[in-house]
């Protein structure tokens, strides 16, 4: 019994923790990216609120909060309140299975330091993100304006044409290291991170997730400058927030895969094993800011045709290669 | 490949450049003089008031934001009894000053023009009069036009023929 109270405090504390980080991360990820984005751009970015504009997302924060939430009157009322949780909440639970250490030794047991080990975590984290979709798709289509529905259903079109690639391009992952558990794919790296085994494997992941998170240059159902903002065009205060927040948690969300899948998680010399990951989260999070600043938005049917006859083909044959080595 | 390549060396390198920013309440640019912002009524060379309220920016102006009453001075010189500029409502397109016959409406680089209250926008005739003569330091409309005033009777205008004496002038 007290065992058991033990793990559910331990699990509580885990979850607190992480939501903790990973909301902090990504208030400061939107200042990171606004302050290099300037800077590409020969601007300065935000620096009013606090030193370096430090406190310019508790600003964004109290802003958010304080505007009035807007419903439109022709919407489709229920749907169009819980499109943007459903955006943030499926970001936000794809960390459960993200290992961030080295299992720890608290008073003679092993916790592990992940909040769920499922053996199936990489299923999972696709169930997820196809999920994340309909958070895209409703709340356009639930707005009930022409730029929100074309949002809407630019999201659903896209997903096709990425989802297909991000599953195969983590096969050869898979294989190599005989698990869907995101423990053991780490475990599996602890010598040699897959990014060196899987070159090819990593950049498809990288282009069809960069898809998948909805980032420029596959930022389509955003589309600033054709739809206004998409399918979020009609949300106001902490419900747009929360399109924020899911987006740059999945921006760490992305990160935090690709540490896992092909950079070898939490494994690396000297610090802890959290520090490693965060790092490298990071070091993804500035390459996806980075592509921002330097790519425009592809059209619709160039990341159609990107999807389905360079990313599925490519991934296929290296599925292929790899088992043929596997097995040989 | 290529291009990609010089593309994400480009944004990179742009990252240590210095910013070309200029921070506005720190670093006031010094604004040009044609710049358009608060408008003013200017008085002519010899002290007097331009406007002759002849109701030309009222009618040009786009968003209707000028109202005044006309009136006369007891030499015949028309004046605005009262003179009034919403700029709640003013774009600041600057058609007011191109209609102007006498140079008296112009506008000023001065765009720190803000209130809390919008009632505080609306700007009275006592506010709107500068001293000077704002752009053109010379203009004096009654100098040129034809109507006897203190400022010269008939025939007593610049480039203006002394007047015909119709009598004595027939064949
Ligand atoms: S600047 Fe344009 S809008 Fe403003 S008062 Fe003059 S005519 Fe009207
Ligand atoms: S400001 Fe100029 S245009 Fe307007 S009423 Fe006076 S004289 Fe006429």
């Amino acid at each position: 019994m007290f065992v058991w109270i033990a793990g559910i405090v331990l699990l509580l504390a885990k979850i607190g923790v992480i939501l903790a980080v990973v909301l902090v991360v990504a208030a400061y990820l939107v200042w990171v990216e606004r302050k290099l984005l300037a800077r590409m751009q020969v601007r300065r970015g935000p620096n009013r609120a606090g030193k370096f504009g430090l406190l310019q997302p508790v600003a964004d924060a109290v802003k958010l909060l304080t505007k009035e939430d807007t419903v439109p009157a022709e919407a489709d009322r229920t749907i169009f309140l819980l499109a943007p949780a459903v955006v943030a909440l499926t970001a936000l639970l794809m960390f459960a299975v993200v290992p961030f250490g080295p299992p720890l030794t608290l008073w003679g047991r092993q916790v592990p330091m992940v909040i769920a080990d499922l053996n199936v975590g990489l299923l999972f984290i696709f169930a997820l993100s196809s999920l994340g979709v309909y958070g895209v798709a409703l709340g356009g289509w639930a707005a009930n304006s022409k730029f929100s529905l074309l949002g809407g259903i630019r999201g659903a079109a896209q997903m096709i044409s990425y989802e297909l690639a991000l599953g195969l391009s983590l096969v050869p992952v898979v294989i190599l290291a005989g698990s869907f558990s995101l423990v053991d794919i780490v475990a599996a790296q602890s010598r040699v991170p897959f990014v060196l085994v899987q070159p090819i494997a990593c950049a498809i992941f990288f282009i069809a997730a960069v898809a998948e998170i909805k980032r420029i240059p596959f930022d389509l159902p955003e589309a600033e400058n054709e739809l206004g903002a998409g399918f979020h065009m009609e949300y106001s205060g902490m419900r747009f927030g929360l399109f924020f927040i899911g987006e740059y948690v999945h921006m760490q969300v992305l990160g935090a895969l690709v540490a896992v899948f092909f950079l070898g998680g939490w494994h690396g010399p000297l610090l802890p094993g959290p520090v490693w990951l965060l790092l490298k989260m990071m070091l993804v999070c500035l390459v996806l800011i980075w592509i921002r600043g330097t790519l425009p938005r592809l059209r619709y049917d160039q990341l159609m045709a990107l999807g389905w006859k360079v990313l599925v083909p490519t991934a296929l044959v290296n599925i292929l290669l790899t088992g043929m080595i596997v097995l040989l | 490949m290529k291009a990609l390549g010089a593309g994400f060396a480009t944004t990179l390198r742009h990252l240590w450049r210095k910013p070309v920013t200029e921070e506005y309440p720190e670093y006031r640019r010094a604004l040009p003089e044609r710049s358009r912002a608060r408008i003013v009524l200017t008085h002519d060379p010899d002290g007097g008031e331009r406007c002759v309220a002849c109701y030309l920016c009222s009618g040009v102006c786009p968003v209707s934001c000028i109202s005044m009453q006309a009136a006369e001075m007891p030499d015949g010189r028309r004046y605005a009894a009262w003179f009034r500029i919403n700029f709640a409502r003013c774009i600041y397109c600057g058609l007011c000053e191109e209609a102007c016959p006498t140079a008296a409406i112009q506008l000023t680089p001065d765009f720190e023009n803000i209130q809390r209250d919008i009632l505080k926008l609306v700007f009275e005739k006592e506010d709107l009069l500068v001293d000077g003569c704002g752009k053109d330091k010379t203009y004096n409309f009654y100098r040129w036009a034809g109507v006897a005033t203190a400022a010269g009777g008939k025939g007593a205008h610049e480039r203006e023929a002394p007047p015909v004496r119709v009598r004595s002038n027939l064949p």
